[in-house]
């Protein structure tokens, strides 16, 4: 039996699958001519999903016998995941018309990738949990090889693939054994069987699970796919990866972790520190080195991540808002920091990639230059920009939690971190201007990158309103 | 003027300067900031004069609560020592803006707005109450400071730069972990209850050294004091005036508000290290500023050993010690920042800080070589000017406290006296051995109006200290009597000499702080 209650806290997902539906059909009878309104339609069946988030709310949390929850986590995150999707419709346009034209197919794509995110979060069961990540996976999978003439894509692509199937095969190796020993692919029974203890063959689950969900984060030391993907995939995909995805694996992993593996909280809590601080340190080291932003961007995705599961290594509820929070402030960064680089053109419009190419860009483009310092040095973690809040709540809530030195050497690896952020403002200021840079960017770009801008800089103004909606969304999982 | 935010409106009137520099000219930004400056300087000039020093005044003063952040508040109020501070801060930037007037010829108005940044900044650090207020602010200063020494600076400037902002940063990061420890213990983040907070003893040793990680670092101490000549010799002048004038006082007052009152206990214990480190200092930094043939290093390494004379001050856990140390700090904010300037006065001219390349400038800059020795003998320390009231206070305190730090620490008055004069000598006297150094023009109309107020201020200091030590007396005192049952004994009297203090101070201490 379906009930209405269960529908209507799926309302999310059906608007965006629905939209997403009619948009192919219209691009497949349309043609290319008609990217612009399906971007824009795009767009607003994200708008409305967002919207509906209220209604689902009202309405959950557990639909369908528990297989899907609708509370304030999920909601949180997806508001996350429909923002940070909206953006990347947005900015694609102009990439994409430059190499070709745009297609209809990309935001269609990004929509059905989003009904995948948003059945992750809401997940109340392994099996709903997969299928939600096949979903994304598979949409993402096409979007990283978009440009179809392009080799570094399709590679990229085709990377993707293969290393996101091993992934998919280790998770569901992970969930079969969950189930051989618990007898359960509900969260809530998992964590029932576990209660009376932890066995080994319980463990061996959960350690491939943590694995999969560990290569779909990115986080070390299944992170390799990471550089090759971020540098092939087109600009725009790549923003999309960094961001949304990204929310979507970790609130995943946040809700599993708690939920369903609650009672092995002091054995996954071993393995989530090492990979926070293997991803911070990794992630930092190994950027020092790159000369193209869009590999260096994936290296601080990657270090990015670790800070952001040091709030789930905490384990505390504080711990788990500060997470939330962490990605809410990093989503928009990393949206802001993709829209300034979707705009690093040579004078002939083509996109240009290498850090070195940024050099005086400060001299001819003043506020796209002043955008990308505020961004870098936010990431870098510097107040008064907001960057330095996400940081400080998650060591905040490791302090509180009584786990001082695990803040200690994070926050001591935090330095890596900021040499290179330091490397591109060096590049941007301080170096003599070496190419011609396009004059104007384009309009809608600039309206995301001054919106995420102002958010950094007075981002604490919006502290009691971020508190609130993270510490309910942490609420709703304990 | 109860109620009227006027430390907000300190902040807020640079902050308004630096976004409007941003988009003016050249010509507009330097008029900008050069008002914006001195309506703070006016501000600060009226803050000095409103400032309450009755005896049962209240100990903090112009406060402002505003819970607009969540987890902190933009909470601002000063005592004397801040208030000092600032009025040190609010002196020094229009003089900086003049040194910068036609020295910086690039980027004005980003120029200009990152000076201005920065004293929003600095005011901010001195006022705020609020330990989280207080780190976004001491943190913040990175960015502006990055940017100048990086984008102004000399030839080595990235190098510079790059030292500069990781050397501080990761200083300060696990101030931070500390921070956050203390909140959660105490309860709350007001800087004035956390004063009066007692932390478990074992806790405070950790806390102390994570505080001392930073505040070292800003000071700087021995030996991570290698940051400052690099980032000195790069800095544009107007940069290194702010540096040595402000930036380092952050660490000192870090000293003086966080790790003394909040870990008396700590910092007893640990006194030896802190002695150690600046005697070491005081010893080494003016050995290797005698033998240096660059200007600007040479003020560097000596401002390593003044703020040595500071933390030995501040660390003899007596009036007279903490007396003095803050006058030595705000001595040497007046005379570094001085000294700077006069060489960046003959580094316009000639764009190099060779010792060698000058000599015999008395012949053809009297008005210059007149005002470079004065703020000479200001950094010896000679009696009459700012600087030997704050080290002689300074050292006879800490001869209360251990003789043999006092004794040790006393020969860097000495070789400050071989440094300083040593370089006067080969930059202003003898012959004049090269042709383009002699033809130097003397000082212009903008020059001596940069430098004439800094003297009548070093002279004021010297000469009437008093002025100065008034606003911060009852709360040195109320420091002293928090620090008085963990102050180490000293070997300076034949009688114990806590109980002696103690009754001098204790009963003006009283009346002021309640614990």
């Amino acid at each position: 039996m379906i009930e209405v209650a269960s529908l209507l806290a799926v309302l999310p997902e059906l608007v965006l699958t629905v939209a997403g539906l009619a948009l192919l059909i219209t691009g497949a009878f349309a043609g290319d001519g008609s990217a612009r309104v399906v971007n824009w339609l795009s767009v607003l069946a994200l708008a409305i999903a967002g919207l509906t988030l209220s209604t689902s709310l009202a309405n959950g949390p557990d639909a369908f016998d528990g297989l899907y929850r609708a509370d304030a986590f999920s909601a949180f995150a997806k508001a996350l995941i429909y923002g940070a999707a909206a953006a990347a419709i947005l900015i694609a346009p102009r990439y994409f018309n430059v190499g070709g034209r745009a297609r209809p197919e990309y935001p269609v794509l990004i929509l059905f990738s989003s009904v995948g995110m948003g059945m992750m979060v809401s997940a109340g069961d392994l099996l709903t949990l997969y299928v939600g990540l096949e979903m994304q996976s598979l949409a993402a999978y096409v979007l990283a090889s978009f440009m179809r003439q392009d080799e570094r894509s399709s590679e990229a692509g085709l990377k993707y693939f293969v290393l996101g199937s091993l992934a998919s095969g280790i998770l569901l190796y992970g969930t079969a054994l969950l189930y051989g020993f618990t007898g359960s692919t509900s969260f809530d029974g998992i964590a029932l069987a576990m209660a009376d203890g932890v066995g080994k063959g319980e463990l061996f689950g959960m350690v491939f699970l943590l694995a999969g969900l560990a290569f779909k984060m990115s986080a070390v030391p299944f992170h390799m796919w990471t550089p090759d993907v971020y540098e092939g995939a087109p600009t725009p995909v790549t923003a999309f990866f960094g961001s949304a995805p990204k929310v979507a694996a970790m609130a995943l992993t946040v809700r599993i972790a708690i939920e369903a593996l609650g009672p092995a909280g002091l054995d996954w809590q071993q393995i989530v520190i090492f990979v926070a601080l293997a991803s911070i340190i990794f992630g930092g080291v190994a950027a020092i080195g790159q000369s193209n932003i869009k590999r260096l961007m994936a290296y601080s995705s990657i270090n990015n991540v670790g800070f952001a599961l040091i709030g789930l290594a905490v384990g505390t509820p504080a711990g788990v808002a500060a997470t939330m929070s962490y990605l809410a402030i990093y989503v928009v960064m990393t949206i802001g920091a993709f829209a300034c680089m979707l705009q690093m053109r040579d004078e002939q419009g083509r996109p240009i990639e290498t850090i070195a190419s940024l050099a005086g860009l400060s001299q001819s483009r003043k506020g796209l230059a002043a955008a990308f310092a505020i961004f870098m040095f936010s990431m870098a973690g510097i107040p008064p920009l907001f960057g330095f809040w996400a940081k400080f709540l998650v060591f905040d809530a490791a302090v509180a939690a009584g786990m001082t030195s695990l803040a200690a050497v994070g926050i001591a690896a935090s330095v890596i971190g900021a040499f290179y952020y330091l490397k591109i403002i060096k590049t941007i200021y301080f170096d003599e201007p070496a190419a011609a840079y396009e004059a104007q960017g384009g309009a809608v770009e600039n309206v995301i990158l001054t919106a995420c801008a102002v958010v950094i800089v007075f981002g604490y103004l919006l502290n009691p309103a971020l508190d609130y909606a993270s510490a309910a969304a942490a609420a709703s999982l304990f | 003027m109860d109620g009227f935010p006027i430390l907000s409106l300190m902040m807020a009137v640079p902050m308004a300067g630096a976004i409007a520099c941003l988009f003016a000219g050249a010509n507009a930004a330097r008029w900008i900031a050069l008002g914006a400056t001195l309506i703070d300087l006016a501000l600060g000039a009226m803050l000095w004069g409103g400032f309450d020093q009755a005896a049962n005044a209240p100990q903090w003063q112009f406060q402002e609560y505003a819970p607009i952040f969540g987890r902190f508040a933009w909470a601002l109020g000063i005592d004397g020592i801040a208030l000092m501070l600032i009025v040190l801060t609010v002196f020094l930037m229009p003089i900086c803006i003049g040194a910068s007037w036609v020295a910086i010829e690039k980027r004005v108005g980003e120029y200009m707005a990152a000076f201005l940044f920065m004293e929003v900044l600095m005011i901010g650090v001195f006022a705020a109450q609020d330990l989280y207020l207080f780190y976004v602010m001491f943190e913040a200063g990175l960015i502006p400071m990055y940017l100048i020494i990086g984008i102004w600076g000399g030839a080595d400037r990235i190098y510079a730069s790059y030292k500069f902002f990781l050397y501080t940063l990761l200083g300060s990061v696990l101030m931070l972990i500390a921070m956050m420890w203390m909140v959660n213990e105490a309860g709350t983040t007001s800087i004035p209850t956390l004063m009066a907070y007692d932390f478990a003893p074992q806790a405070q040793t950790w806390l102390f050294l994570a505080f001392f990680a930073s505040f070292a670092v800003k000071m700087p101490m021995w030996p991570v004091h290698t940051w400052l000549p690099d980032a000195h010799v790069q800095a544009p002048t107007a940069g290194s005036v702010i540096l040595a004038g402000v930036l380092l006082k952050m660490g000192g007052y870090g000293f003086i508000r966080f790790s003394l009152p909040m870990f008396p206990d700590a910092s007893a214990e640990l006194a030896w290290l802190v002695w150690g480190l600046s005697m070491v200092a005081v010893v080494y930094t003016s050995l290797v500023a005698l033998v240096q043939s660059d200007m600007k290093k040479l003020i560097a390494y000596s401002s390593v050993a003044h703020m040595a004379i500071v933390t030995v001050g501040l660390f003899a856990f007596n009036q007279a010690g903490l007396e003095g140390a803050m006058m030595v700090m705000l001595g040497h904010g007046l005379v570094s920042g001085a000294l700077f300037l006069c060489v960046g006065v003959i580094y316009d001219r000639l764009h190099t800080r060779e010792i060698d390349r000058y000599g015999g400038l008395a012949i053809n800059m009297p008005k210059y070589a007149v005002l470079f020795l004065l703020f000479t003998m200001a950094a010896v320390g000679l009696p009459g000017t700012s600087n030997f009231v704050g080290e002689f206070l300074a050292l006879m305190g800490i001869y209360q406290a251990s003789s043999w730090v006092a004794l040790v620490c006393t020969t860097g008055i000495i070789l400050g006296a071989a440094y300083m004069l040593y370089l006067y000598r080969r930059v202003v006297y003898g012959e004049q051995r090269n042709a383009d150094a002699a033809a130097m023009p003397d000082l212009s109309a903008r020059e001596i109006a940069l430098l004439a107020p800094i003297a009548a201020a070093v002279l004021w200091m010297g000469v009437y200290p008093e002025s100065f030590l008034a606003p911060m007396r009852a709360d040195i005192q109320a420091l002293e009597a928090r620090l008085a049952p963990a102050a180490p004994a000293g070997d300076g009297k034949l009688v114990m000499g806590a109980g002696q203090k103690s009754a001098d101070h204790s009963t003006h201490a009283a009346s002021g702080e309640a614990h």
